[in-house]
Parts: C-alpha cells; sequence; structure tokens
C-alpha cells in the first residue's frame, strides 16, 4: 500500500497525542498526578495540538477537503466515521480535564470524572483508527487482531515517553513515568515483533488461481497488463517495499522506537537534573520517529489483492 | 446511508463474463470509456493522456493470463470490473454517505456530490474496482451503465451495459443473477460460473464462466512424418526413397 505521508504523521502523532491524554486521565482519575498548573497546560496543550495537528494532516489526503465534516456521519458501519465521531466527542472531556486542571487546579472530583473520560475517549479513537485498516480483509497483513493492539500499544507507548519528558521538565515524578514507559516499551516492542512475525508467516489466503478462478487449469501468471503505464489502483495499492530493504528499516525501526527509549529510560531512572531532561526528551524524539517508521513500514509492507491482477502470485 | 440495505429485493443485476469466447480485444473497456465518459459517472479523467505515461480513470480492464503449463497452457483474456457485490465492504467502510448499494436492483454506485475522496472504498474492494479522479477529487466505478439499462429513450435492444452492447464475440451477458430462471443464471448454472476471491466473503454478484476443456486429441506431441502408401504422393515418395 502507498505510505501517505499525511496518513503516517496523522496516526503517530494523534497516537502519541491520545496515548499522553490517556496516561495523564488514568493518572488524574486515580489521584496520583502530581504538578501545578504550568505542568497542565503543557501535557493537556501539547496533546491537543498533537491530536489537531494530526487530524488536520488527515484530511490533506482527501480528494475533497472541504466536504471532510460530512465523514461524521455514516458512524453505524465505517470505522472512519466513528473515528471521526469519537476523536470530536474527545475535545469535550479534554477540554474540562484541562479547564479543571489549569483554570481551578483541581484534577479531582468533575476534573477527576473528566479526566477518566478523555483516557476512555483517547483509547476509543485510536481503537476506531486501528480498526479501518483491520476491517480491510484485501490485505491480510492488516486484517488480523494484531493491528488493534499493536496501535494501542504504540500510542501509550509514545504518550508515556512524552508524559517521562514533561514530567523531567516540570521535574515532577519522572521516576513513575519512566517506569511506566520502560512497561510500556516492552509491551509495545513485543506486540510489534508478534505483528512481524505474523504476516511473515501468513502472506494472505488470496491467490491469482483464486482471484480468476482459472486455478483447476493450472498456474495462472499474468501475460499482458491491460494498460502501458501505472494507474491509479498501482500507484496505491501497488507499493510495495523491497524484502531486503523491510528487513533493515525493521531493525532501524526497533532500534528507534524499543531499544533506544529502553535504554534512556533505564538513564532516566539513575540520572538527575539536565542529564535525565536530556535523557527523557532524547527517547521521546526519538521513540517517536522510531513509529514514523513502524508506521511507513505498516503501509509499503501491506499487500492488497488487486495486485493478484498485475502479477503477484499471492496477497 | 452506508449500512446495506435492510431488506434487499430478489432482483440482483450484474454481469455474467465467458472466459472461453472472450478474445481480450478491449472493446467493452473502450466503449465502456466512450458511454461513462458523457454518462452520468464522467467525465472519466485521463491526465497526460498524450504524454509518455498516462494514467484515467477506466471502469473496465481487460488483463490476459498465461494458465497452465506446456501443451497444456492457454491464454485466458480477463476482463475485470465492478461485481456489484451482495456484501460490499467498500459500501460499508464509506464514512459520508457517498457509496452506496440500491436495494432494488443490487447495483453499487456512488453519489460523486457527497465523496470527499479518502479512498478507503478503494482499498476496501479487493478486486480494484474503483478508480479515484484526481482531477475531480472524487472516486469512480461502474455505474452498471444504469443510465442506459433504465434508459427509455433508447431502443429496448440498447437498454444493456456498454459493454455487453459492444462485445463482438458475445462473451458478456447482463441480466437478473437473482433470478434462478433468467437467461443469464441459466448460464451460469449450465456452464459452471463462479465467484472471484470467494474465500474473502464479499459475494460478487457477477459471475465469470471458465473456458471450456480442451479436445486433447486434436494435438498430438509430434508430427508423423507423410508417408503415404500409394498415389502420386506415393509414388513421388518411392522415386525420392529410392
Amino acid at each position: 500500500m502507498h505510505p501517505a505521508a499525511s496518513i503516517i504523521v496523522f496516526t503517530t502523532l494523534s497516537g502519541a497525542g491520545y496515548g499522553l491524554v490517556f496516561w495523564l486521565g488514568i493518572a488524574a482519575a486515580g489521584g496520583w498526578l502530581r504538578g501545578d498548573r504550568g505542568f497542565g497546560a503543557a501535557a493537556l496543550g501539547l496533546a491537543l495540538v498533537a491530536v489537531t495537528a494530526g487530524l488536520l494532516a488527515s484530511t490533506f489526503h482527501l480528494g475533497r477537503p472541504e466536504r471532510a465534516w460530512r465523514a461524521v456521519s455514516q458512524w453505524r458501519s465505517s470505522w472512519l466515521s466513528r473515528e471521526g465521531v469519537a476523536s470530536l466527542a474527545t475535545y469535550i472531556p479534554i477540554g474540562l480535564f484541562a479547564w479543571g486542571w489549569v483554570v481551578r487546579g483541581s484534577t479531582g472530583g468533575f476534573s477527576g470524572a473528566c479526566a477518566l473520560l478523555a483516557a476512555a475517549g483517547a483509547a476509543a479513537t485510536v481503537v476506531c483508527t486501528a480498526h479501518i485498516y483491520r476491517s480491510l480483509e484485501p490485505i491480510a497483513a492488516w486484517s488480523n487482531a494484531w493491528v488493534p493492539a499493536n496501535y494501542l500499544a504504540l500510542a501509550a507507548m509514545t504518550g508515556a515517553l512524552w508524559l517521562t519528558a514533561l514530567a523531567a521538565i516540570f521535574a515532577v515524578d519522572a521516576t513513575a513515568a519512566a517506569w511506566l514507559a520502560i512497561a510500556a516499551i516492552l509491551v509495545a516492542a513485543g506486540l510489534k515483533l508478534g505483528y512481524w512475525r505474523h504476516i511473515d508467516r501468513a502472506p494472505g489466503i488470496s491467490t491469482a488461481e483464486s482471484a480468476t478462478g482459472l486455478g483447476s487449469i493450472g498456474r495462472v501468471r499474468l501475460f499482458e497488463a491491460p494498460h502501458t503505464s501505472e494507474n491509479y489502483l498501482l500507484k496505491e495499492m501497488g507499493f510495495r517495499v523491497a524484502r531486503k530493504h523491510a528487513r533493515k528499516l525493521r531493525r532501524i525501526a526497533a532500534a528507534l522506537a524499543f531499544a533506544l527509549p529502553l535504554l534512556l529510560m533505564l538513564s532516566v531512572l539513575a540520572l538527575d537534573d539536565w542529564p535525565r531532561l536530556v535523557a527523557a526528551l532524547a527517547a521521546a524524539l526519538l521513540g517517536t520517529g522510531g513509529v514514523l517508521i513502524e508506521r511507513w513500514l505498516f503501509f509499503a509492507e501491506a499487500k492488497h489483492t488487486v495486485t493478484l491482477y498485475y502479477g503477484a502470485a499471492r496477497a | 446511508m452506508t449500512s446495506l440495505p435492510a431488506n434487499p429485493g430478489a432482483k440482483r443485476l450484474g454481469l455474467v463474463i465467458d472466459l472461453d469466447t472472450c478474445v481480450g480485444c478491449h472493446a467493452c473497456a473502450v466503449h465502456c470509456k466512450e458511454w461513462n465518459s458523457g454518462g452520468i459517472a464522467g467525465p472519466l479523467t485521463d491526465l497526460d493522456p498524450y504524454d509518455t505515461e498516462p494514467d484515467g480513470v477506466w471502469f473496465n480492464r481487460v488483463h490476459s493470463f498465461e494458465v497452465g503449463e506446456g501443451a497444456a497452457g492457454r491464454t485466458v483474456h480477463f476482463p475485470r470490473s465492478c461485481l456489484h457485490c451482495a456484501e460490499p465492504a467498500c459500501v460499508t467502510v464509506c464514512p459520508t454517505g457517498a457509496s452506496y448499494k440500491r436495494a432494488e436492483d443490487g447495483i453499487v454506485l456512488v453519489n460523486e456530490a457527497l465523496c470527499i475522496g479518502c479512498k478507503l472504498c478503494s482499498w476496501a474492494c479487493p478486486y480494484g474496482a474503483r478508480e479515484f479522479d484526481g482531477n475531480e477529487g472524487v472516486m469512480k466505478k461502474c455505474t452498471l451503465c444504469i443510465d442506459r439499462i433504465y434508459n427509455e429513450t433508447l431502443d429496448p435492444a440498447d437498454r444493456v451495459p456498454a459493454c455487453v452492447a459492444t462485445c463482438p464475440v458475445s462473451a458478456r451477458h447482463f441480466g437478473d443473477l437473482g433470478d434462478p430462471q433468467s437467461e443469464v443464471s441459466r448460464l451460469v448454472a449450465e456452464r459452471g460460473g463462479y465467484d472471484l476471491m470467494p474465500e474473502l466473503g464479499y459475494a460478487p454478484t457477477n459471475k465469470y464462466l471458465p473456458p471450456r476443456r480442451r479436445c486433447d486429441t486434436a494435438i498430438a506431441a509430434e508430427l508423423p512424418d507423410a508417408a503415404p502408401a500409394g498415389g502420386f504422393l506415393g509414388w513421388l515418395d518411392r522415386l525420392l526413397s529410392g
């Protein structure tokens, strides 16, 4: 599948933003949230900027962005529509949580309830995003249960890394946040490796034979394509990264998204003052960069069944 | 409304494509392009049509495949267009309600005035039936020539999709696949018509008829030398052998 920059940026940024909202919401509802109004303004402000920038980026790939508002109408059947509804609805509890924390200086009571709703809305939005891909039967790499688990885990991981960076900047409980991030990295890394193993072992159930129905005669291979230059189908769905590059990019993504942030989080536990701050900020940046590469691969490695009509043997 | 019709009618209009007779001439694709460029889905935009990398919207594409090995191998021409599935995920994934399946005849259409061009429907179609019009910013697809089949200003004989009307070998048949007594349904039953990628569960309406079995006795592995026993050729054979 063609890795559109707007969608990669959107899912990475909004994932990190919702991950941050999720952890802040859980912490507030559980009564563990420390930090003054400045921390609240910075943390929820950053989350809102990331989520909003992501949503705006997602409209860049539309053919008719001015009609984007129509996309909230079909929530009964469409995960894309549900994602739109969930993301817009989640602004309300985030706004009330921010008002309670930043303006009124309270993260308990009504604020805490709104924080919990914000966390639920953030998780629901990420689940909807993942199910847009999960529901696409023609793409075996996406149509499996690893996809929602990975989207949730990577959002939680980047959110926890950003939370640790903010906690280090505002000198509040960075140790607790770092432990949270370590746990999130381990879970996300495990799920990502599981996903890669799964897509390597389950390359899809459709073949050139089932796509044409000609398998009873023998093996089917393309003799002549319908057109001489690339069409929309090949540009949009024929994109596939070379296997050797995919291997290398997986290693780079794993190093940036998991290995380096894990080491940096361990050093956050050991360090103090500005070295701790540098380690925490570096982990957030590297982790987000790693997820960007992971998301690029998520598209580039996915193979659509339409390629079976253009020479692919299995998808 | 992108939910599928709660009470779909019995009528399921679609095509039956005979892979035994298709000669791969692309006339169906060309007539489709011609009719629909001026029809309700038009224009079917072409970008750089006279350049080295032309790219345009077509509702019908003809692929050619090599099938089988050696002497048993054959070339099969394979027209590919929207199958107007009974379970079209292209419709249910649509976030705006632009894509819909008609309850009365099962035709899958796009209301271009509602389409935001998110392209998700084209991802959801396993068969590559939908093509994005980059110029208009909306998704386009086969309409089963809805502006021909119900067009009372046309001669009744012409009220079939353009691809069917134009096929020089009658490899394309149009009719109601929901009616087991219709000509197309009987053709499917007689010839063992089948669904494409049934494993994905889209339940396509369109059916394909397999190439007929070839008569194997017609081709011997090696042609024997001519050795006529009598007549002029026999005399010539004896003369040259001597």
